[in-house]
């Protein structure tokens, strides 16, 4: 019996959010004096638990605004849980929103030192495979030009290179593959299938009903915070259909 | 905390050179320009002021240049700090990296071009005859204490930024009032009466100020500053320290 990887225990991400917009200190101390500092909570994340085990490759299902991409920011570790608790047992990788975290002056080849160090690479191991992400992310003379001038697909994929190069036991894609063209989906593809036969754990979310099932063999459902289903792909999406279908 | 750090050592390394790097990229003088801009700035103060202001007991050149040098890194690297989170938004939101190196890191590429910067005070102070002694060892104390007090504030206004983004003005203000009750350009005991002259005093920047130009000039320290600039300078470090630990979980909410 595989051990678990990830285990989701009792969480739940609120968000109070003034009900104004407040952000100037004057406002603030105004409405603090008249006591109209008003909060709304909102759930983006309410009470869910489930756990991964090792070689699991979890599909995320719901809607927009069902909670998915909050769920991965907090197992990613960017976002706190209000409540409840996520354990995690081994490397993770988040692969949220390719590429924005660049420093768009610096050129690629420079960007693959700075986001590597934000990953926790060495100096010695980007070296090492520096080779390797040019290689995969397929820039040609791109490489020293600044970051700013790249389209969104050069920015993907060289996102996606740097990323993927670590072997991480947990890989987290948020709608990776929304960008990038036929060519480039078909080889990240080809490179995440190779991590699941190195036995990677993978959290994948997804608006393609085909890749998702093609990819993952285990899905949840989401639906405005709640774990909804847990099991099955088909199972899922057959959930999935019912409430989709139920708002229409 | 101490392992993190050691883990996001090699970070806090890629960050300072990426301010430093992109600081002076696509400019034909580079990094020349931190020498070249505290000269240039020295000898329009000199130029203005001399006549003016300048009834100093000691060489005014050095005078002028060893204030506006601990002043201009105190200024840029509040600055900075003050920035730091917000600027860095973008990485926040995707990796998780521990909050306070984007601050560090900010006051720290700002302070290595500082140190490369006292080349040029050296050079002026050979030149106009000011030579190192024994109390120039000192300076270490007020070099190492203007960086904790700028590390600290940069947590503090780093923190406040990111939920009022107001500071970013009200801050602009504070230094120009700190950069006049600073005595850069003139001595304080000529603007300053016996009433107010607790005003600069009670200004922690000036007695950073103070001590360095103590220790340049080769003078005893003055211990009442020094005590004053090593106790502030810590309370603010801690303060900053726990206030960015209290708040950074929501900082995600406000970027």
């Amino acid at each position: 019996m595989a051990a678990d990887i990830i285990s989701v225990e009792n969480l739940s991400v609120r968000f109070r959010m003034p009900e104004q917009k407040v952000d100037n200190f004057k406002e603030y101390l105004i409405r603090i004096l008249k006591r109209k500092l008003k909060y709304k909570e909102f759930n983006a994340i309410n009470n869910i638990s489930f756990s991964i085990k090792k070689g699991d490759r979890l599909g995320v299902v719901g809607a927009n605004g069902a909670g998915k991409s909050t769920l991965l920011k907090v197992i990613a570790g960017v976002l706190k849980a209000s409540e409840g608790t996520v354990k995690r047992n081994g490397k993770v990788v988040p692969l949220l929103e390719l590429g924005a975290g660049f420093e768009m002056q610096y050129t690629g080849a420079e960007n693959i030192y700075l986001y590597g160090a934000m990953l926790g690479y060495s100096k010695a191991f980007i070296d090492e495979k520096y080779k390797e992400i040019v290689d995969f992310a397929d820039l040609g003379d791109f490489i020293n030009v600044p970051v700013k001038n790249y389209s969104s697909g050069m920015r993907t994929r060289l996102g996606f290179a740097i990323v993927t190069v670590v072997e991480p036991d947990i890989l987290i894609l948020d709608e990776v593959f929304a960008v990038g063209d036929a060519k480039f989906r078909e080889k990240s593809e080809k490179k995440i299938r190779d991590m699941f036969e190195k036995g990677a754990t993978v959290i994948f979310v997804s608006h393609n009903e085909d890749q998702v099932k093609r990819l993952c063999n285990r899905g949840i459902l989401l639906d405005h915070g709640k774990l909804i289903a847990d099991g099955d792909l088909d199972e899922v999406y057959g959930k999935y259909h019912e409430i989709t279908n139920k708002i229409k | 905390m101490f392992k993190t750090f050691k883990k996001y050592q090699y970070l806090l390394y890629e960050l300072v050179k990426k301010d430093i790097k992109l600081k002076y990229r696509n400019s034909y003088l580079g990094v020349i320009w931190t020498l070249l801009e505290p000269l240039l700035t020295m000898l329009v103060l000199v130029a203005v002021f001399s006549r003016l202001l300048g009834k100093t007991t000691t060489d005014y050149a050095v005078y002028v240049l060893s204030g506006r040098l601990i002043y201009s890194f105190f200024s840029n690297g509040t600055k900075a700090g003050l920035k730091s989170v917000r600027s860095h938004a973008a990485m926040i939101k995707k990796v998780y990296v521990p909050k306070y190196m984007y601050t560090l890191s900010c006051v720290s590429s700002g302070y290595i071009m500082f140190l490369i910067s006292l080349i040029v005070l050296v050079a002026v102070a050979l030149v106009r005859g000011v030579y190192p002694n024994v109390y120039t060892l000192l300076a270490v104390i007020p070099l190492a204490t203007v960086y904790v007090m700028t590390l600290g504030l940069g947590l503090i206004l780093a923190t406040l930024d990111v939920f009022f983004r107001d500071f970013e003005y009200l801050w602009g203000i504070a230094l120009m009032l700190i950069m006049y009750m600073s005595g850069i350009f003139y001595e304080v005991a000529d603007v300053a009466s016996e009433k107010t002259i607790w005003l600069f005093k009670l200004n922690p920047l000036y007695a950073v100020i103070e001590n360095f130009r103590n220790a340049v000039f080769g003078v005893a320290p003055n211990m009442e500053a020094t005590w004053f600039s090593l106790g502030f300078s810590g309370v603010v470090l801690l303060i900053g320290l726990f206030v960015f630990y209290r708040k950074q979980d929501d900082f995600i909410l406000h970027l």
